[in-house]
């Protein structure tokens, strides 16, 4: 699948990856709308979003791993549709993740030469392989033993190289998805000293990450998406923090002041569930919070600040390494999600597919677990009080279509949702914890779910909502509390929950030398 | 460094099993005795060198001892039945156990199936062709067999070094030398740590797997040929269960049964450690064959408690590592 | 896919019943059955009574394999429960035998159980260990030889008959209403195919899938433990060579013909135990033929590629894109 233009040369400033129209779609959901992205040669491309934003749709598209509906995609002037990720590679497309796609178990060395080692009559030439490994690592400033397994070095040592290997194998795009999220700040510097390198030498670099920090360091120019659609694109020097953030987040202010509950002012019930010191190190700084039966608690912040970490936290899916928790006034003991389950918890996670559903298992099926968990073993609900809750859920909720015995893998991500939050409605719970709730669904089912937030709330229920749609929390949430870099940083109550005050509160600076300080 | 250390302990079991064999049993320290026990155990020494091969791929070979007794038998008709000359038809069971590994390799890639459940089937069909080739022992008088069996090397100390020891050697040499330096061997290491990054990174995964299922079932036709001159007939029900002792052997011999970690040298030091454990119980004469079982059980679980042990000592060590960090 | 329910068991059902024509057509006696002594003869009961090992195993392996583990153990379970039992049969009565050798099954099933859930091995990795030592084990029991019993009780369960059915047919019978009554009338069998699943999501649900993934092994242990028994009690004697030799694969065999699939999740009892039937009918149907028994691996081998191809979603893939292909081409 290589482009027949591909060998032109062009000077620095006409652009080397164009984006133009890409659309793409699974089923009703529209994953990117007519989004257009230009990538110069020589330049540091920041390309920024929440999650569901767009940016890995976007990057699988490019890479092939996707087909598009829409759009067209040209390098180097010269237009290319990749079938798969090996004709993007040999395109000259080079993408590292997050998780290193190298082989942990084998050496530096034959990670970056596997399949073209020097040979000499079918033996590998070990010596002649480490010697070049060594001078192409060298070129990036990294002197390491090249012999050594790659799973004995950081992970920084290990983007470095897979960004070796794609280099060496003639990329002129380098795509990084979130490469710095697991790295401490002299990593970070081993990576960006190696990303201005090649920057220098020519080669266009695409940079995804949620550090705002490293963003703002290491980026020439930043693009924006937000639901699938380009929200801009702009000069890193030119735009500052909190309207970046508003691109991220917010929409037009006065859009959301309006749809403000006004039920919500009112007087809060008792405590439900109380924290203090709970955290975990190196997962969620110690807080304290308190929720409130028929309250409802949003979480705000960037991806990675610690807002699904804390829900984890508090249902035992993380066991907590400091404080203590208290439900109703008692100390409880939260070291796995039964013993959550039994307090009266319940937690949607925001991986629907992978940590919500069970696909094959039919809708009815799906709606009871949590409560015959709960009941155990030797309690079992009978058919008939099965397909009751089933049926008394769907019907409540509007789950289509109405069949409990649909597996729930063919229904849609909205009535997933639904689905996943009557398996924890039917246990009756005090606390319910919702991880993106809104994530991945059509807009008729996202005002569906809002309003059911809502409803649970005013029927007593305490509820911790997490959510990237700012404007939605400011919707539904009696308190906001603030994240920035793994910590709980401000709590907003009453007329001070509004989408401005979250946003000043996100983009606060000065606190945020946990990932990287200002150069 | 780490790659090395579970082939160390492998060895330290080794060394300490046989000096303690030595301790009690004075005889046992002769060449004779080494020299007999790598001609006992040279098919299992052949055949576990392919298996290395595919564990380490992140596989499973469970046809290898069935394809044994198919060699056995295919090779005794061949040569006493029809009329073959004997080099023609180790030839010929060869390239039939090249088509066969080929067809269990391309099932397992392009259904994308687990390998135990495809190399099942193969078990069947490996064991029922030899059934129905043939139920009952037949005896092989060719003279190339008694020439073979006659030829040894002489060893200092009255040891004999047979033709089929030999053989193994050889083979284990050039299984090292392919899984150690070539690109082939650096491939299936690549395979074993993960599919899905190798595929990416260029290499041809589905070719990869025909190769390593041909691979190891031509080793256990070439370890059929060895059983065959070792106990000089063809007999349909030889090496059953050999697949189970060629998996212990591969994987005391620090090889990880989940792929991406292991080595041929390893292997052979987990053959031998169990040919010792069977001379210890010849010699012992009161001790009874089934402790043989029940001892390679046993190691098998120290292998696998020691490997889990270490994976979770270093997702541990990396965890703090990340902690620190953040 | 919506299909799917009302479906299951159907190829099932046809295959066996296509295998039971061609028996008859091979031996037009195939149907016949005569009462004599209180128990029914013929291929038919033949059939049922030489399937019960395999029944049985299975019962405990579709479980373990809907939780998406797998037990290569159990044949040599059978023997170490068959091998107790024989060494036990002629000085203890009968309850106390078989409480005995089903414990020992119990043990394993919890030893490689505990492997499993609690160690976090690799089930084939886990059982695998007692798979190699277990006959080594069995051996140790009998002291290597072939230990016979005379043991009127005991006989009686591999030889006798209960209402007119050989007793392993009733007992295998029996442990399938007892094994649907626990699974199904508790909700285990709910949280069995949640674990195998979705584990991920099924913990976080609440469920206890250690505790479920135990419970499996256990009683996996114990079927092949039961299975050992019978096996001993039918040839009155435990030889621990031959005890259950292969017969793990034949119980893999069929959960598989029996539609559960090796990646865990949806299981069903019935189809397992039909699976078993299935290949007990190809047996006996090539015995009676007249072709070699050794034909029977042959078949065997056949059968499991054909029906791992049909569930392969490789296979549906391929299927699409010829489609597509020939529609492509008009």
């Amino acid at each position: 699948m290589q482009a027949p233009a591909m060998q032109t040369n062009v000077d620095l400033d006409s652009p080397l990856l164009e984006v133009r129209g890409l659309s793409k779609s699974f089923g009703a959901l529209k994953a990117l709308q007519e989004v257009d992205f230009t990538l110069r040669a020589g330049e540091i491309h920041a390309l920024l979003g929440e999650n569901g934003a767009g940016k890995s749709t976007l990057i699988k598209v490019v890479t092939g791993v996707f087909a598009r509906d829409a759009g067209v995609v040209r390098l180097a002037g010269g237009e290319i549709a990749p079938r798969s990720a090996k004709a993007a590679l040999d395109a000259g497309i080079a993408t590292v993740y997050q998780e290193v796609n190298l082989l942990p178990n084998l050496s530096v060395a034959q990670n970056l030469y596997l399949g073209r080692q020097p040979t000499c009559f079918g033996v590998v030439r070990e010596a002649e392989m480490r010697r070049r490994a060594k001078a192409l690592l060298n070129g990036f400033g990294l002197d390491i033993d090249v012999g050594a397994p790659l799973s004995s070095y950081s992970v920084a040592i290990q983007h470095v190289t897979a960004i070796a290997r794609a280099v060496d194998l003639s990329a002129r795009v380098l795509i990084l998805d979130e490469p710095t999220a697991s790295l401490d700040r002299h990593e970070v510097e081993i990576l960006f000293k190696a990303m201005r390198q090649l920057a220098a030498a020519g080669i266009g670099i695409v940079f995804v990450s949620h550090f705002l920090d490293q963003v703002y360091e290491i980026c020439d120019r930043i693009t924006v998406l937000r639901n699938g659609r380009l929200i801009g694109e702009r000069e890193t020097a030119s735009l500052p923090r909190l309207e970046l953030i508003r691109m991220m987040l917010g929409r037009e202010l006065a859009e959301t002041t309006e749809t403000r509950a006004p039920a919500h002012s009112g007087a809060m019930g008792e405590v439900c569930a109380s924290f203090k010191g709970f955290g975990k190190q190196g997962y969620v700084a110690p807080f304290d919070l308190e929720l409130r039966h028929g309250e409802v608690v949003g979480l705000a912040g960037l991806l990675g600040s610690g807002r699904t970490e804390t829900a984890r936290l508090i249902f035992g899916a993380e066991r907590a390494d400091s404080g203590e928790a208290e439900v109703d006034g008692q100390a409880v003991r939260l070291n796995s999600p039964r013993d959550a389950a039994r307090l009266g918890f319940g937690y949607c996670p925001e991986e629907r597919k992978t940590e919500g559903i069970v696909a094959d298992l039919t809708v009815r099926e799906n709606i009871v677990l949590a409560l015959q968990a709960r009941r155990g073993l030797h309690r079992p609900l009978s058919r008939r009080e099965q397909d009751e809750i089933a049926m008394r859920f769907i019907r409540l909720l509007d789950i289509r279509p109405p069949d409990p015995e649909r597996p729930i893998g063919l229904l849609s991500g909205g009535n997933q949702q639904k689905a996943l939050l009557a398996r924890w409605l039917a246990t009756e719970p005090r606390l319910l914890l919702l991880d993106e709730p809104t994530r991945g669904i059509d807009v008729g089912a996202h005002a569906e779910i809002i309003r059911l937030v809502r409803d649970l709330c005013d029927q007593g229920l305490a509820l911790l909502v997490i959510s990237s749609e700012l404007d939605e929390i400011v919707t539904y949430s009696n308190r906001v509390v603030v994240l920035r870099d793994r910590a709980h940083v401000e709590e907003l109550k009453g007329e001070a929950v509004e989408v401005s005050s979250i946003l000043a509160a996100i983009a606060a600076d000065g606190a945020t030398a946990a990932q990287g300080a200002v150069p | 460094m780490k790659r090395l250390s579970p082939i160390a302990i492998t060895a330290l079991v080794l060394v300490a099993g046989f000096a303690l064999c030595a301790l009690q049993f004075p005889n046992i320290a002769s060449t004779r005795v080494v020299a007999n026990l790598l001609t006992d155990n040279a098919f299992l020494g052949i055949v576990a060198t392919g298996m290395t091969f595919v564990i380490i791929s992140g596989g499973i070979d469970l046809s290898v001892g069935s394809v044994i007794g198919f060699t056995t038998v295919f090779v005794a008709l061949a040569i006493e039945r029809w009329g073959i000359p004997p080099y023609l038809a180790f030839a010929m069971v060869l390239g039939l156990c090249a088509l066969f590994g080929a067809a269990m390799g391309s099932i397992i890639h392009i259904f994308d199936l687990p390998p135990f459940i495809v190399t099942l089937a193969g078990m069947f069909l490996a064991r029922g062709v030899s059934f129905l080739l043939s139920t009952e022992s037949i005896p092989i008088s060719a003279p190339i067999y008694s020439t073979v069996s006659d030829f040894a090397i002489r060893l200092p100390g009255g040891g004999r070094l047979t033709a089929i020891a030999i053989a193994m050697l050889v083979v284990l040499v050039a299984g090292a030398w392919l899984l150690h330096l070539t690109r082939f061997g650096a491939n299936v290491y690549a395979l074993g740590g993960s599919r899905a990054t190798t595929a990416l990174m260029g290499i041809p995964v589905g070719s990869m797997t025909v190769r390593i299922y041909m691979l190891s079932s031509v080793l256990a036709g070439l370890a059929g040929i060895v059983f065959s001159f070792y106990t000089a007939a063809g007999y349909s029900l030889s090496a059953v269960g050999v697949e189970l002792d060629t998996i212990a052997a591969v994987v005391i011999g620090g090889t990880l049964l989940t792929g991406g970690q292991g080595s041929v040298i390893g292997t052979f030091l987990g053959v031998l450690i169990q040919g010792m454990i069977q001379t210890y119980i010849n010699f012992d004469g009161t001790l009874s064959s089934w402790w043989t079982k029940i001892a390679t059980g046993v190691l098998l679980f120290a292998f696998i408690g020691l490997q889990q042990g270490l994976i979770a000592l270093s997702r541990r060590s990396a965890a703090k590592t990340a902690r620190a960090h953040a | 896919m919506t299909l799917r329910l009302p479906r299951r068991g159907l190829a099932q059902a046809l295959a066996l019943i296509v295998i039971l024509m061609v028996d008859r057509v091979v031996s037009p006696q195939f149907f016949n059955l005569h009462l004599q002594d209180g128990r029914l003869f013929g291929s038919v009961i033949d059939v049922l009574n030489r399937g019960t090992p395999v029944a049985l195993l299975s019962l405990g392996m579709v479980l373990v394999i809907a939780t998406g583990g797998i037990d290569l153990s159990v044949g040599a379970v059978m023997a170490i429960a068959g091998a107790t039992a024989a060494s036990l049969a002629d000085a203890h009565s009968l309850p106390v035998v078989l409480l005995a050798a089903l414990g020992v099954g119990l043990l394993c099933g919890l030893w490689n159980g505990i492997l499993v859930a609690v160690l976090r091995i690799q089930p084939i990795v886990a059982t695998l260990i007692l798979m190699v030592a277990g006959r080594g084990i069995a051996q140790l029991i009998t002291e290597g030889r072939i230990v016979t019993f005379t043991s009127p009780d005991l006989v009686w369960l591999g030889n006798g008959a209960v209402l007119g059915l050989p007793t392993p047919v009733a007992i295998a019978i029996g442990m399938l209403l007892l094994t649907a009554a626990v699974v199904r009338g508790s909700a285990l069998g709910l949280l069995i195919e949640a674990t195998g699943g979705n584990a991920r999501a099924s913990e976080l649900s609440g469920v206890g899938t250690r505790t479920m993934i135990l419970a499996v092994y256990v009683w996996c242990g114990i079927c092949a433990a039961l299975a050992g028994v019978i096996a001993a009690a039918d040839i009155m004697g435990a030889d621990a060579n031959n005890a259950g030799l292969w017969l793990e694969l034949d119980a893999i065999l069929a959960v598989v013909i029996g539609g559960t699939s090796l990646f865990g999740g949806r299981f069903s009892l019935v189809l397992a135990v039909a699976g078993a039937l299935i290949i007990q009918a190809m047996n006996t149907g090539i015995l009676l033929s007249g072709y070699p028994p050794e034909l029977n691996l042959l078949v065997k081998a056949v059968v499991v590629l054909a029906v791992l191809l049909v569930q392969s979603p490789r296979l549906s893939d391929l299927s699409g894109i010829m489609a597509r292909w020939r529609s492509k081409k008009p």
